[in-house]
This record gives structure tokens, C-alpha cells and sequence, in this order.
């Protein structure tokens, strides 16, 4: 048994910044950071972005091992998982190991939902890790026939980069419109058309029956009879957080994903135990309600904050933001700020023949959420309205000038 | 204190404008602005939270 500390399980983003703000806040005690993968902490953004462009790829680590090991201290473990947790004896289980925590982060994300049956064929691929990315990239370095099951912004990320070298890309989704849940069906109407200006074959509404291939993959059979060939399959059909290693630990999860309830401090349900990332279900007074989201910047914020209430740097503060979202698409920048569940949505400007838009969503009287497509002059001005509680006049006011200068 | 972009870095996210809007604005072409390379007083506290914020680590801070 290890002296106990601060303990971190996941070594992505939130985790990382779990560890650099409890030392950039003066905590001197010992700080273990638990990684399921190999690697060091990286940067996942890139990885269905300009990694996967031609060229040199970008290397998305975010810090030197010297620089986790010795500037910050922290005693880093890597390729292990954790496999159970005893918040009475306040020991994190790492198989046969046990490392012992006066204070816990829980961090450990979300994994790529897979297709059934496809175990073991080559050629299909998630994207959510390095190694997923590396082996995608591999493919598109090949000149692969692309086939994207969901059209979701990591498959359409990767739809963006195969049509970028050339490649043949397929794009199919099983319902009718695609980001339905992320930005409403009208606005996922209109997003899915930069797929197809750009050539993608766009197939809605249409599931996948099965992958056939001896080996590896060689076609994508789908419900409707179509068979679709294939070298390169990328599956983007979301992802579930990872909390299996929390059964029977007392943690309380939300009965339909599994992700972990927190308090608006992030706390859990468990003395010094708290949650970031992906796998954190807080409340947030901005919305009045739980959330749980997969997003950068929240991972991020809410990883350095759970440190710092965890280990009681100061009083606790409770979490909260307008969530935010960035998608590169071909030449589009697509951003998203608030919470899509709106009573109506509004565009302000199409000037989509230029790839050009700004919306604005409505519930009640506030403004909740906005879109914009290649106008980031206008997104985080009206990021600090929802923020601020801004009326829905006022907003459309604002966005109306704004659009006319 | 004073703040630099690496514009090789930047790809105008805006997460700073959203932290501290008397500092930074990205432009409608999609290059970033410093409004006041040199903040003082409360501003200092709002730089930093935005160069800890910047999700490409564009931004870094100079002391003097």
C-alpha cells in the first residue's frame, strides 16, 4: 500500500489538468495519474483533424514525460487500468495493486461505441484514441475507399479529410437527419449539404446489416439490400463512459449511460471523490439541470477544478459554462455554444452560397444556444449573452446589427 | 506582463474572447486580435485564465 494523495484515474485532458492544477495551486503532495493507454497524454481534437491530413503528422502529446514526471512530480502509470474502487478504505484497485488516495479524480472518459460483430476485422476503426487515428491514417496514406458509419462530427471530420486527399467517401447514417441530438434537425439538414457539395455519397436514413470481408473489411451491406465497397470502414456512432471499474463501488451512476452524478462542485457521492470529463454528469444552475458533455473545454475546466475541490484548495466552487463545440468540415469552421433543446431556432444569416450562417436558438424568452458556420467574429460575444441569461431580443437585436455591418 | 500568439498555433477558437473580451477578439476572417497586449490590475488574472484556456496553447504570457 502506497502513501495516500492525490490520485487521478485518466490521463487525457481532464486528467492532466486535474494534476497541473493542483501544483500550480501549491499542493505538494504526492500525485498519482492513472492511464489506461500506453501513451502519454494527448490531445484528442487533432486526431480526426490534421492528423489524419497528408504529410507529417502533428504530434498531439501534450507534455514532455521529463516534464510530468519531474517538473510536476507526478508518479505516472500508464497501460494500467484501474479495475475497482473501495471509497471506505479510499483505495483505488489497479488489478492485484492498490494505490491509496486522501483525494480522487475520476476521469475516465468515454469509449468509442462499437459495431457488433466486427471484432477482429481489419481495416474497421473507431476514432477515438492515437492508435485508432494512426491506424485510419494509415489507410487514407493507401488511397482507401471510404465508408463512415454515422454522420456525426467525428465521422464527418474524417469524411472531410479522405475527401481532402481525393479518396471516395460514403457517409452513412442511420437516421433521417444527421446531429439531430447536437444542433437540432433543421441546422443538421442544412450541415449535412457541405457534404455533398463536397461530393460525399450521403446515404440517410439507411443502417448497417453487416460488414463482409474475409479478413479484412471489403464491403459495408446496408439494411436497404446496398452493398458498398469498401477498404477503410471508420465507425463514429458515439461513445459511452467508461465506469465499468465503478460497479459495486457505491458511486452513484446515471441509470441510462452509466456516467457518474456530481453535485454542482463536481462532487461524487463519496468523501473526496469528485468527476470530469466525459464521464461527469454535473448540475448546472445555468441550464437547471444535469448535463454531461464531451467537449474540450469542459473537460478541461472541469478537470482542473475537480482537483481543486478535491483536495479543498479553497472553498468549493460549483461548475458551470456554456457549453461549446468546434467541428472543421472541408473549409468550414462550425461552432456551436449552449444547449440545442429549443423552442425555436432562428436564422440570422444564410449567406450559405458563401458558406456562410448564423442561428439562434430560443427557449422561452432567453437565448440558449447559437450556430455559426465560418462567422467566428459573432460566436463568443454571443457565448457571454447566454451566459449573462440574455433575452431573446436583445440577442436577435445584437445578431441582426452585428450580421448587417 | 505581456501577452504573445503564435499565429502558427492559433486557429482562432476563441475560447480567450470568451474569458476576457477586453483583450482578445477574433476577426470575421479568422485571425486573432490582442486588444491589450500589456493588461494590468484585475485584467493580469483574465490573461492568464485565457492562456490556460487556449485549446492549441497559442497563447503564452511574458512577465517582466
Amino acid at each position: 500500500m502506497e502513501k495516500d494523495g492525490l490520485v487521478v484515474v485518466g490521463a487525457s485532458l481532464a486528467g492532466l489538468r486535474a494534476v497541473e492544477s493542483a501544483r500550480r495551486l501549491g499542493y505538494s503532495g504526492r500525485i498519482t495519474l492513472i492511464g489506461a493507454e500506453e501513451h502519454l497524454p494527448y490531445d484528442r481534437p487533432p486526431l480526426s483533424k490534421e492528423f489524419l491530413a497528408s504529410g507529417e503528422p502533428v504530434d498531439p502529446v501534450f507534455r514532455a514525460e521529463r516534464a510530468l514526471r519531474e517538473e510536476l512530480g507526478v508518479d505516472l502509470r500508464l497501460g494500467r487500468y484501474a479495475t475497482g474502487l473501495d471509497c471506505r478504505q479510499r483505495v483505488v484497485r489497479l488489478g492485484d495493486e492498490e494505490v491509496s488516495y486522501s483525494a480522487l479524480v475520476i476521469a475516465t472518459g468515454a469509449q468509442a461505441r462499437t459495431l457488433p460483430d466486427t471484432a477482429g476485422l481489419r481495416g474497421v476503426h473507431a476514432l477515438r484514441t492515437l492508435d485508432d487515428a494512426r491506424s485510419v491514417r494509415e489507410a487514407l496514406d493507401a488511397g482507401a475507399r471510404t465508408v463512415i458509419v454515422g454522420a456525426g462530427f467525428i465521422g464527418s471530420e474524417v469524411a472531410s479529410a479522405a475527401r481532402k486527399r481525393g479518396l471516395p467517401v460514403t457517409l452513412v447514417e442511420a437516421a433521417t437527419v444527421p446531429l439531430t441530438r447536437s444542433v437540432g434537425s433543421e441546422m443538421g439538414g442544412l450541415l449535412a449539404e457541405l457534404h455533398r457539395r463536397q461530393g460525399v455519397d450521403l446515404r440517410l436514413g439507411a443502417g448497417v446489416q453487416r460488414i463482409d470481408g474475409s479478413g479484412s473489411a471489403e464491403s459495408v451491406v446496408l439494411t436497404n439490400g446496398a452493398e458498398i465497397p469498401a477498404d477503410l470502414v471508420v465507425v463514429g456512432i458515439g461513445a459511452a463512459p467508461c465506469t465499468g471499474w465503478l460497479e459495486g463501488s457505491g458511486i452513484d451512476l446515471d441509470p441510462r449511460d452509466k456516467g457518474v452524478l456530481c453535485d454542482s462542485t463536481l462532487a461524487v457521492n463519496a468523501p473526496g471523490v469528485y468527476a470530469a470529463g466525459d464521464v461527469c454528469h454535473w448540475i448546472s444552475d445555468l441550464f437547471r439541470g444535469r448535463l454531461r458533455l464531451e467537449h474540450w473545454t469542459s473537460a478541461a475546466e472541469q478537470g482542473s477544478l475537480a482537483a481543486r475541490n478535491a483536495l479543498s484548495l479553497d472553498d468549493a466552487k460549483p461548475y458551470d459554462t456554456v457549453p461549446y463545440f468546434w467541428s472543421d468540415w472541408y473549409d468550414s469552421r462550425i461552432q456551436f455554444v449552449g444547449e440545442p433543446h429549443a423552442d425555436d431556432i432562428q436564422v440570422v444569416d444564410k449567406e450559405w452560397e458563401d458558406g456562410k450562417l448564423l442561428a439562434l436558438y430560443r427557449k422561452a424568452d432567453r437565448l440558449v444556444a447559437a450556430l455559426t458556420v465560418n462567422r467566428p467574429t459573432l460566436i463568443m460575444k454571443l457565448r457571454r449573452m447566454i451566459a449573462s441569461r440574455a433575452s431573446w431580443q436583445e440577442a436577435v437585436e445584437f445578431a441582426e446589427e452585428k450580421v448587417r455591418n | 506582463m505581456r501577452i504573445t500568439v503564435d499565429r502558427s498555433k492559433c486557429t482562432a477558437l476563441g475560447v480567450c474572447e470568451s474569458l476576457a473580451p477586453e483583450l482578445f477578439e477574433v476577426q470575421e476572417d479568422g485571425s486573432l486580435i490582442i486588444l491589450n497586449e500589456r493588461p494590468e490590475g484585475s485584467l493580469c488574472s483574465a490573461a492568464r485564465e485565457a492562456v490556460e484556456g487556449c485549446p492549441t496553447e497559442a497563447l503564452r504570457i511574458e512577465e517582466d
